[in-house]
């Protein structure tokens, strides 16, 4: 048998124009990014109040972190107001921090395949932490031993 | 050194540093929300569960490290305030480099302000009288 060279302009062997432009899937001509820089901004604003509202709580006023125990957050859970805050603050930070990372990764990542399992792994970490954060929150109990 | 071309906001100097510290600091505390939900978590456990671990937070090293977040999370929201006004004030990438000025000012003041409620707790349990 002989050992054949595989023909010039084969997969294995072609080498791309440098800088060439990314040829895009029919499945992404969307305006997701356009909607994902919008959010990053919205869910910003609502954040600053959120989160500085919460480290200014948790752990610059009446005493910061050291009075803070299972009675404390009962305490702050027997109102409807600071669940929902919480419930806000979980869902946008979670939800704005991974969408930040998607673009971290998306300019680090070298190989497409990298790119690929850092993301799931992203992804997977967010849909965990969605979803405890939030049955937490929906089954606190205060009474519990 | 040579002026770096008109129009750019991200190559080079206040610009660039600014968005390399909103990517570090960014990055920071998405892992500290994933550990905080998790610890959070532990109330649906037991009272004792959760306790324990808030009891880590109150510890001298892990208060430095919240003092550190608190600032991490202070940048990011200022910084965050001067990007929306470079996209969507109409002065706001000429304003850049001023704004720049007055995000790291405020930010400074801001941490310091917090450092002393903080830190009152840890820094006497470390050197004051009753240590």
């Amino acid at each position: 048998m002989t050992a054949t060279l595989p023909e010039v302009g084969s997969p294995g062997l072609s080498i791309e124009v440098p800088r060439a432009r990314r040829t895009r899937s029919k499945g992404s001509r969307t305006n997701f990014e356009m909607y994902s820089w919008i959010f990053m901004r919205m869910s910003g604003l609502l954040l600053i109040v959120l989160v500085l509202g919460h480290l200014l709580i948790m752990n610059v006023l009446d005493g910061g972190v050291q009075r803070i125990n299972f009675g404390f957050v009962a305490g702050r859970w027997a109102s409807p107001f600071w669940r929902t805050w919480d419930l806000s603050q979980l869902w946008l930070a979670e939800l704005h921090g991974t969408n930040g990372l998607r673009t971290i990764i998306n300019d680090y990542a070298v190989r497409d395949s990298s790119r690929f399992w850092l993301k799931m792994l992203l992804y997977t970490s967010a849909f965990l932490v969605l979803v405890l954060g939030t049955l937490v929150i929906f089954t606190f109990d205060p009474s519990i031993k | 050194m040579a002026k770096a071309p008109a129009g750019t906001l991200y190559r080079g100097r206040e610009g660039m540093w600014s968005w390399v510290a909103h990517r570090v600091t960014g990055v920071l505390i998405f892992f500290f929300l994933f550990a905080h939900v998790l610890d959070t978590a532990l109330v649906r456990v037991s009272p004792d569960d959760y306790d324990r671990i808030i009891d880590t937070y109150k510890t001298p090293v892990v208060n430095v490290m919240e003092f550190g977040l608190v600032a991490a999370v202070l940048f990011h929201a200022l910084n965050g305030v001067r990007i929306m006004a470079i996209d969507f004030w109409e002065k706001g990438p000429r304003f850049q480099k001023q704004m720049t000025i007055a995000v790291v000012s405020l930010w400074a003041i801001l941490v310091a302000g917090a450092a002393y409620p903080i830190l009152d707790h840890t820094v006497r349990s470390l050197f004051g009288s009753n240590a």
